[in-house]
């Protein structure tokens, strides 16, 4: 699968409060609407500016903080197509792989704010048109490419009835 | 092989001996979930034709976060909870009666138990010898219906806490210590173990606050061997049956191993915005604070309420200060008012909450204006935390809150105990 579109830059320990901050905790039943203050408290223009297919970058510990799955919900709500960053907190990266929304673990100095990238998520690769490099992305563990590939946790057991893993 | 008590507890609930690295499904004793992750629980349940518990007994909903609540949109979600514990026969803890982790300190885990819930918190259980992990609503949704989760044994990093603490420092700055040392992901997937004497000396309200933190290292949990002070604190809740020795392998494989001096630390401050921003309190003294809270389930227990009012007796908080005291669960705030402990708080100017979250979510009560700080004795000060991105939290242990409160900035409470 491909996924293209430009690259917004966050930086380290980017936590689940700047993602879905706790004043809102009133829309957490209405997703589309809690979606337009995604990242607010990391940049509160961030829902206005960025355009459906769009990446967030962010640096190490990305995601950290409360196990609210409406923070990987709202990312993927407001038509983000993957999360790449150096490391992802170890909740938000599970949170993730249930809904459906693809976080690469990849070296992200070398993506700049603005950079268009092309994604091969078989391949594992990150192309920055931008500047012509090619980045690759740590592979899955085997269990969560099997979630992944069935459209997250709930179709999985939809699927299969069971944890089929 | 020896086993790491991670190791241990996933063993004896898959069947047979795992070890770090491997992945397996198996049994959950409790599932949890509070008002603010139940309702996208349930409703992916509803999506799946799943609308049921497999231990409804053991299966727990907390009103607890927006409690009582604030707004229509969280009163419906709460009564959408209500109904499905209603239709499921699953328990409703409901507003009042306290914060998740204390309640499930107090009611449902036991030694050798595997929680699971939907709060990052969850491994606040670990005290009392669970393998207690936090996860998102659809895992948590799943386990509850399913009566099993998906788990990745956890390399364990063990802390050995040796020595004791001076007066005036306490298990809060162990852990704000450990998190500034290693950093905010410097445990990230892994258990960390705690053990030591300052440990083994500590109740089981000091060891529940190590145990809450432990996911502010990254931690998937944090996990205490049970013993005799887990055995007298079940018989207090009236669960002594529910005791059973769980203890590490002497000869366990630890990834990694830090040793803390427990007579070495001071009080220990984290500075806006994240947890691992630690700073001694000479460092920190003398900061300006316009809101102390003294509260959640890190450190809302009636030992906390106790320690800060040794330091508020008698004393009045500094007019330019409001104090905040929100005790962790209603039975903690009961023990606080039939000792003394609340009237002493309020006679030095304290407001006090109903037992729940509190402040620290930033949903409700307490917000900070533009500008204000804070110093709370809650587990997280992330931007935007308490309701205003435009606010700064200090995170520190009851003693320094007390300290602060009298003294209308960062204060050393060991100043004021002499």
């Amino acid at each position: 699968m491909i996924l293209k579109g430009k690259a917004w830059t966050f930086g380290d320990d980017i936590s689940t409060d700047h993602i879905a901050p706790g004043r809102y905790f009133h829309l957490r039943s209405n997703l589309p609407e809690l979606a337009k203050h995604v990242l607010e408290d990391a940049d509160p223009e961030f829902a206005g500016k960025m355009t459906p297919g769009d990446f967030v970058v962010g640096g190490n510990n990305f995601g950290l903080g409360s196990s609210r799955e409406h923070a990987p919900r709202i990312i993927r709500v407001a038509g983000v197509s993957a999360v790449l960053a150096k490391s992802f907190a170890r909740i938000f990266f599970r949170n993730a792989i249930n809904v459906g929304l693809p976080v690469l673990i990849c070296d992200t100095d070398r993506i700049s704010a603005g950079d268009r990238l092309r994604v091969d998520l078989s391949r594992g690769t990150i192309e920055n048109q931008a500047t012509g490099e090619t980045i690759r992305f740590e592979p899955l563990p085997d269990v969560m490419v099997t979630i992944l590939n069935d459209g997250g946790l709930a179709e999985h057991i939809r699927k299969h009835g069971d944890f089929r893993l | 092989m020896g086993m790491t008590l991670a190791e241990k507890i996933i063993s004896s609930r898959f069947g047979e001996e795992v070890h770090a690295g491997q992945f397996v499904v198996c049994k959950v004793d409790v599932c949890l979930a509070q008002d603010g992750t139940a309702p996208l629980a349930v409703r992916e349940l509803q999506g799946l034709g799943l609308e049921r518990a497999q231990d409804p007994a053991r299966t727990v909903f907390f009103l607890d976060h927006a409690a009582p609540s604030p707004r229509r949109e969280l009163s419906n979600d709460h009564m959408f909870i209500r109904e499905f514990g209603r239709k499921t026969g699953s328990v409703v803890s409901e507003v009042g009666e306290g914060v998740c982790h204390q309640r499930i300190a107090e009611d449902y885990a036991a030694p050798g138990d595997i929680v699971i819930g939907a709060d990052s918190h969850t491994c606040t259980a670990g005290a009392l010898g669970s393998f207690a992990t936090g996860m998102g609503s659809t895992d948590v949704a799943i386990g509850i219906a399913l009566g099993r989760t998906w788990l990745r044994v956890p390399e364990t990093y063990h802390i050995v806490v040796k020595g004791a603490f001076q007066p005036g420092v306490e298990a809060k700055d162990v852990i704000l210590h450990l998190i500034g040392m290693i950093g905010a992901d410097g445990a990230t997937y892994k258990a960390l173990e705690f053990s030591g004497e300052a440990v083994v000396a500590m109740d089981m309200s000091d060891r529940l606050t190590l145990a809450n933190m432990a996911v502010e290292a990254g931690a998937k949990a944090g996990i205490i061997a049970s013993d005799e002070k887990t055995r007298a604190y079940l018989e207090a809740q009236g669960r002594g049956h529910q005791y059973k020795p769980v203890v590490p392998d002497p000869d366990a494989v630890y990834e990694r191993v830090i040793e803390i001096d427990a007579s070495s630390l001071v009080p220990t401050v984290s500075f806006p915005h994240t947890v691992d921003n630690t700073r001694t309190i000479d460092q920190a003294k003398g900061i300006k604070i316009h809101q102390v809270v003294l509260g959640t389930c890190t450190n809302g227990r009636h030992l906390d309420l106790q320690r800060a009012a040794a330091i508020l007796k008698g004393r009045r908080i500094n007019p330019s200060v409001r104090l905040l005291v929100v005790p962790a669960s209603r039975k903690i705030m009961l023990d606080a008012l039939r000792d003394g402990t609340i009237e002493t708080l309020v006679e030095a100017g304290a407001s006090i909450g109903t037992p729940g979250c509190g402040p620290c979510v930033g949903v409700h009560m307490g917000a900070l204006g533009d500008g204000e700080t804070c110093l709370a004795t809650q587990n997280r000060n992330f931007k935007g935390r308490m309701g205003n991105p435009n606010g700064e939290i200090y995170l520190a242990s009851p003693q320094v809150a007390a300290a602060t409160a009298l003294a209308g900035e960062i204060a050393d409470p060991r100043e004021v105990l002499q």
